[in-house]
């Protein structure tokens, strides 16, 4: 029987040639062979392109820090807690606009503010959490459903308090300057580069809870087996709120640097939540070091396929983020690092 | 031998109550099919344009993804990327290559299946959560091709797309286009419930509830996914194409991802479980958002707010609700025999599932 042959298949291990990422590969260095053609081509005289190159990439690095930021709390939420918080990006917005509101009416520190709102969206998170998503644990759509209708609420009565005109929260003031490179008399806005020294500091201190403390030993004992860690005493559910607290914080704190640095409006939520999902998906959910180098590919991705692609498809850059995650799930199903579940 | 004893009449025969209740139940659906039939008779030409054609279209895109979802386990957000992929291959070939609406209205819906099948092969190897971010993947891909490529008209869209001349023009006369989406979803809804009973339908359901024992019966569980997700493709394509015909105009901004959301919604109020869910989400959505709009600045939020309720509340929708309090109707009927004494599940030998295990 057809079936039956088919089924013993599957079963025997057999050697397959790994064509498809084997082409993902290639196509990707072709890619960036051709960036890098394009940016050198002419010399790295002051004439060349090298300096556009370097701004570029520096765009890239910091959209990729941006992202880094708030996916580092998608990430760990999701690994933690199973859960596919689809209203990060509403919660991203929501941070952004608590600190455009506290800078802008109440004259409060750029520094303070960004804090409230990370306090702000980080409680929306717990109280979401502990009044939806808690005893709907391991039923991983509906609570995706669940956190999409949040994500529509909170959208919309955003919309209500703050409008639609997009607006950015005024820099502190030591960091509004441009920076100067020292290089081709290049300078680049200050404000950016403290976001990828920020995106730097976020996965160092991540790094570093994971792997040096209790508290760190505790969520990974949890990611890898919840019951048993709970048989062994642990309040995981406390460990629960807390991961909630702290991802949707982080998601907070990625809406204040990117009204900063870029603006607020409606429509930034869906467009962050999508990117940051891409990051999560394509490094593997619940992967720290899969969130940074997803978010390295997608923000270099998205930077140098608007500047290089040629004129006519530009407008496609866009769409190319999508097929690189497209293409590492075909590869991977579970992304860069993903574990399977 | 003796004859097995033939029971009392009287005991299998229901009490007074409970027929009434049986012959209420049925006459009042009776009456509401009897309603959907005459619906350009009994209301206005605004009612039956605005109401009748956007909640039977967007049904029929719904039915899509609770076939999906109810039948495959898979919750796509994808169903609107083919039903623009269809839509906006119709608008361009009718409207601006001036082919014959019915060849446009068949090469749309073979192209959004030609692309249901591509999504389904790279899809059916993620699973629940996997599966749902992947096919959001698609939708955006999608969305931003045709919001980018001037060919399908970019932000703006195409407009002036005709149906064809047996139904007429749905603007100012929406009744023939209504019959006709009426007579689309009822072929729909049999085709997906026959799909859902043969083998390949039953098959699937498997797949659904446990992936790994199928294939360990010998059953290809890509394959079951692949197929069923290129089976929804035609319809969520058929869709398009009766929603380009019904506005006369289709643009990206009919596939964005607020549009992919509110497909969900629309199913999830319905009902994920049951098939004839989708148009009752798709009716209850149209109704609240023609008139409550004009009540309240706010309906997102209030449509939120529906969502997370029934989603908290009943996963099957309105329709699991409206079958649950019948049933709880109907077992306090005097006269009715108890439902017969089921084990639950949890009592049953430690279940052997495994769910997730892949």
């Amino acid at each position: 029987m057809a079936t039956q042959t088919a089924a013993t298949r599957r079963s025997t291990p057999s050697f397959r040639p790994p064509v498809a990422a084997t082409a993902a590969v290639l196509v990707g260095a072709l890619g960036l062979l051709g960036v890098l053609w394009q940016a050198f081509e002419a010399g790295f005289g002051n004439e060349g392109n090298v300096p556009v190159f370097i701004l570029v990439t520096l765009n890239g690095l910091t959209l990729a820090g941006l992202y880094f930021i708030s996916a580092s709390g998608l990430t760990l939420i999701f690994g933690l807690l199973r859960v596919t918080n689809l209203a990060h990006g509403a919660l991203f917005l929501l941070g952004g606009y608590v600190a455009l509101t506290l800078v802008q009416d109440s004259g409060m520190s750029w520094a303070v503010a960004a804090l409230v709102a990370m306090v702000a969206t980080g409680g929306v998170g717990l109280v979401m959490h502990q009044l939806f998503l808690r005893w709907n644990q391991g039923q991983d759509l509906r609570q995706a459903l669940i956190t999409i209708a949040v994500s529509l609420i909170l959208a919309d009565q955003m919309l209500a308090y703050f409008g639609a005109t997009p607006t950015a929260i005024v820099p502190p003031e030591f960091l509004a300057q441009p920076l100067p490179l020292g290089v081709y008399d290049l300078s680049y806005p200050t404000f950016r580069i403290a976001i990828l020294v920020a995106a730097i500091v976020v996965g160092l201190l991540f790094w570093l809870v994971y792997q040096r403390t209790r508290v760190g030993m505790v969520v990974r004992a949890g990611v890898d087996d919840t019951q048993m860690t709970s048989a062994l005493g642990v309040n995981v559910q406390l460990v629960f709120a807390g991961a909630f607290f702290v991802g949707s914080a982080l998601a907070g704190l990625g809406g204040v640097f990117a009204g900063t640095s870029l603006s607020l409006a409606p429509g930034v939520d869906q467009s962050f939540l999508v990117s940051a999902l891409v990051v999560v998906i394509v490094g593997g959910m619940g992967s720290l070091g899969g969130a940074a180098l997803g978010a390295l590919l997608l923000g270099l991705v998205d930077q140098y396929s608007s500047a290089y692609l040629p004129a006519e498809y530009a407008n496609l850059s866009a769409l190319l983020t999508f097929v690189l995650l497209a293409v590492i799930l075909a590869v991977r199903p579970t992304g860069l690092f993903g574990k399977a579940s | 031998m003796t004859p097995p004893a033939t029971p009392a009449p009287t005991s299998t025969r229901p009490h007074a109550l409970a027929r009434a209740w049986t012959l209420g139940t049925r006459a009042t659906l009776a009456l509401v099919l009897v309603v959907v039939a005459l619906v350009p008779v009994l209301f206005s030409t605004f009612f039956t344009s605005q109401v009748g054609l956007t909640s039977l279209w967007l049904g029929i895109a719904a039915v899509s993804l609770t076939f999906l979802s109810g039948h495959g386990g898979m919750v796509s957000l994808a169903q609107t990327a083919l039903f623009g992929i269809a839509g906006l291959t119709v608008a361009k070939l009718s409207a601006e290559a001036g082919w014959d609406p019915w060849a446009a209205a068949l090469a749309g819906i073979l192209a959004a299946t030609a692309v249901g099948l591509l999504f389904g092969a790279v899809a059916s190897g993620s699973q629940g959560i996997y599966f749902l971010i992947i096919t959001l993947a698609f939708a955006q891909v999608t969305y931003f091709y045709f919001a980018a490529v001037p060919t399908f008209g970019a932000h703006e869209g195409i407009n002036g797309i005709r149906p064809p001349d047996l139904i007429g023009d749905p603007v100012q006369h929406p009744a023939r286009m209504y019959y006709f989406l009426l007579a689309v979803s009822l072929l729909v809804f049999l085709g997906l419930r026959y799909v859902s009973r043969t083998a390949f339908g039953l098959a699937l359901q498997g797949v659904r509830d446990d992936p790994v024992r199928m294939a360990a019966l010998g059953y290809s569980v890509r394959l079951h996914r692949t197929l069923g997700f290129t089976l929804a493709a035609p319809v969520a394509g058929a869709a398009g194409v009766l929603s380009a015909w019904s506005n006369t105009r289709m643009s990206a901004g009919s596939i964005s991802l607020g549009v992919a959301i509110l497909v969900l919604t629309a199913a999830v109020i319905g009902g994920l479980n049951r098939l004839e869910g989708a148009w009752v989400g798709a009716l209850l959505y149209t109704l609240c958002d023609t008139y409550l709009r004009g009540w309240t600045d706010r309906f997102t939020t209030w449509l939120g707010v529906v969502f997370l309720v029934i989603v908290l509340v009943s996963p099957g929708g309105v329709v699991g609700v409206l079958g649950s309090v019948g049933a709880w109707i109907r077992r306090r009927l005097p006269g009715e025999t108890p439902a017969p004494m089921v084990p639950e599940a949890s009592a049953l030998p430690l279940p052997v599932s495994s769910k997730g295990a892949v």
